[in-house]
């Protein structure tokens, strides 16, 4: 097996074996990147002078067996719209192509800390802004499994880089499925925790009330590690839960026996291809051999997720897109006449197209005349569809349910109808709407394509999730596939 | 409710967005914000008048920290990133006649 093909627990084992070096590690990696991509295109940049620093830095910890944690001397790929102090946070914009940050992520500031290694920033959506990473203003990142598809966004350069052997571990951040379903598209594992659980300071808002930063890995076991290392609150993030952080790794073996798992109906339905129902109907026939009780539900509301999210999040994301007006960083238009001019010439010249629709639909969910009609009624019937989430979990621990419904696309293939992306969203958005834990996992290919499948938890509870997702991995072998990369 | 909306309007929100629009993205918008004016109406099928609205999940209340003096970033650092600087101030085309 190659280096570049193992999982983190995988190379920490090898590392305290004494059969691997952390340079070993490194090259493997960079030699990886050197290979694919040209063909992958996940990373917008590279921190190779950095990662080399970090790398010596950690060799050192393990040769003197100080302060060695389970991701020292292991490389993380990090999406371009979280702060790594000086290298470019370019949230793959013109607007921000040229803006160095002066400070860290808190989540950059622990991995650091772990001894990661951060090998360079992964492209996505511009601002995080779509589902196929088409939008992003500075490149084109293609889905190793098949380079003719989408890798799915926002976060798809950093599931293709997991994907394609380029780093065994990436940030994502995820509003509306930004983690989960590029993960489901690439065949990898993706998580995004409860809302709070992860400090978002440093990562570059889109909605605020919907954000949460997560990792993305080969398998469950290295998702609880990355969980481990990214936790906590933080005084800098006044919305990230002071609440007990538990060891995300113990309890993942335990088994499954009495765990009570529901099935919503409305995630189920006929515009999910059969394929992937099916796919996802194997899994729940498995969990239930390992003795969890399966039982279908109804949860009415989740079939207004998508209008209730495109208003709310668009409505966040026009105030918070404000910011971007050429006087303190990023891109400035130049012959402006006078300031309000230069305003709109930079936000214009700076912003792409995907970028505008949700600043402009943001703009008129908040604008009189509108906001009671279209804001106010989307925070309602947000009530509506947590209510349904709290019932449901009265009588499940967990929630199991597709992650997309279709695979990954062809590229090109939506980039001119909006309205049909949004669309596809619709499995992902209600556990952003309602704040809870979910992850996509590996169950299945279709014409060899990767298929997810979904796990939502109850708020603070990823351990059960993945307890549910360690078992299912364990008598699957979707997660040790990997893609050959051709073309 | 159906609300038409034209294509006069978006460009007024455009402006309000600060954001001008050439041919293709006006047309386009106009178009397409209609359609999904249309996806949002579906949310009138419901009642909603006996329920409170949810801006946040999370129970929020004020954090209060001592006003103590901590480190923060060094004036240069902070204007790296600044278009245009003068003086240790960010710099602007002129705001008043």
């Amino acid at each position: 097996m190659n280096i570049y093909d193992m999982t983190l627990h995988q190379l920490r084992k090898m590392l305290s074996e004494g059969d691997i070096t952390v340079q070993e590690i490194y090259s493997s990696f960079a030699g990886r990147i050197e290979e694919v991509e040209s063909k992958v295109g996940a990373f917008v940049n590279l921190a190779s002078d950095i990662a080399e620093l970090q790398a010596h830095k950690a060799a050192d910890r393990w040769s003197e067996g100080r302060n060695v944690t389970p991701i020292t001397g292991l490389p993380v790929a990090i999406k371009d719209n979280i702060s790594l102090a000086g290298v470019p946070n370019t949230c793959s914009s013109k607007m921000l192509k040229n803006y160095i940050p002066p400070y860290n992520a808190t989540v950059v500031e622990k991995l650091a800390e772990d001894g990661a290694l951060f090998i360079g920033k992964t492209n996505l959506d511009e601002f995080a802004m779509g589902s196929s990473t088409e939008t992003s203003a500075l490149k084109i990142t293609r889905n190793p499994w098949n380079l003719d598809y989408v890798p799915g966004g926002s976060s798809g350069g950093s599931a293709a880089a997991v994907a394609a052997g380029e780093s065994p571990a990436a940030l994502g951040s995820d509003t509306g499925g930004s983690i989960r379903q590029p993960a489901s598209f690439c065949g990898v594992v993706g998580m995004k925790p409860t809302y709070g659980r992860v400090s978002r300071y440093g990562l570059v808002a889109f909605a605020g009330s919907l954000d949460q930063i997560g990792p993305i890995t080969r398998d469950v076991h290295d998702c609880a590690i990355m969980m481990n290392a990214l936790s906590g609150h933080d005084i800098c993030d006044s919305t990230s839960a002071d609440v007990p952080i538990p060891d995300h790794t113990t309890g993942l073996k335990q088994d499954i026996r009495g765990l009570r798992i529901g099935l919503p109906g409305e995630l189920f339905h006929e515009g999910i291809d059969a394929s992937i129902r099916e796919a996802v109907y194997a899994a729940v026939d498995l969990l239930t051999g390992m003795g969890a009780e399966c039982v279908e539900l109804s949860m009415p509301h989740l079939e207004y997720s998508v209008p209730v999210y495109y208003i709310l999040a668009t409505a966040e994301a026009g105030s918070n897109m404000a910011r971007y007006d050429g006087v303190q960083y990023g891109y400035r238009a130049s012959g402006a006449e006078d300031i309000l001019d230069m305003y709109i010439r930079t936000r214009s010249e700076g912003l792409g197209t995907e970028v505008k629709r949700r600043i402009m639909l943001g703009t008129y969910m908040l604008s009189s005349g509108y906001y009671d009609a279209f804001y106010l009624k989307a925070q309602k019937v947000r009530t509506l569809i947590k209510n349904d989430f709290d019932r449901a979990f009265t009588r499940v621990d967990l929630l199991l349910s597709p992650v997309t419904p279709t695979t990954a696309f062809k590229a090109g293939k939506r980039a001119d109808d909006p309205l049909q992306m949004y669309l596809s969203d619709i499995c992902t958005i209600p556990a952003n709407l309602a704040g809870l834990p979910a992850m996509s996992i590996p169950c299945g290919f279709d014409n060899g394509l990767p298929v997810g499948m979904q796990i939502i938890g109850k708020p603070f509870d990823e351990i059960t999730m993945l307890r549910a997702a360690y078992a299912y991995e364990q008598s699957t072998d979707w997660h040790k596939r990997r893609a050959v990369i051709t073309g | 409710m159906t609300m038409k909306l034209s294509r006069k309007e978006v460009e007024h929100v455009a402006f309000l967005s600060r954001l001008a629009l050439n041919e293709r993205e006006a047309e386009e918008f106009t178009r397409q914000f209609n359609q999904m004016f249309e996806q949002f109406e579906k949310l009138n099928e419901l009642d909603t008048s006996q329920v409170e609205p949810t801006a946040h999940v999370l129970q929020m209340q004020n954090i209060l920290r001592q006003d103590s003096v901590r480190a923060s970033l060094p004036v240069d650092e902070v204007l790296a990133n600044a278009p245009d600087r003068e003086d240790g101030y960010f710099s602007v085309p002129r705001i008043m006649e």
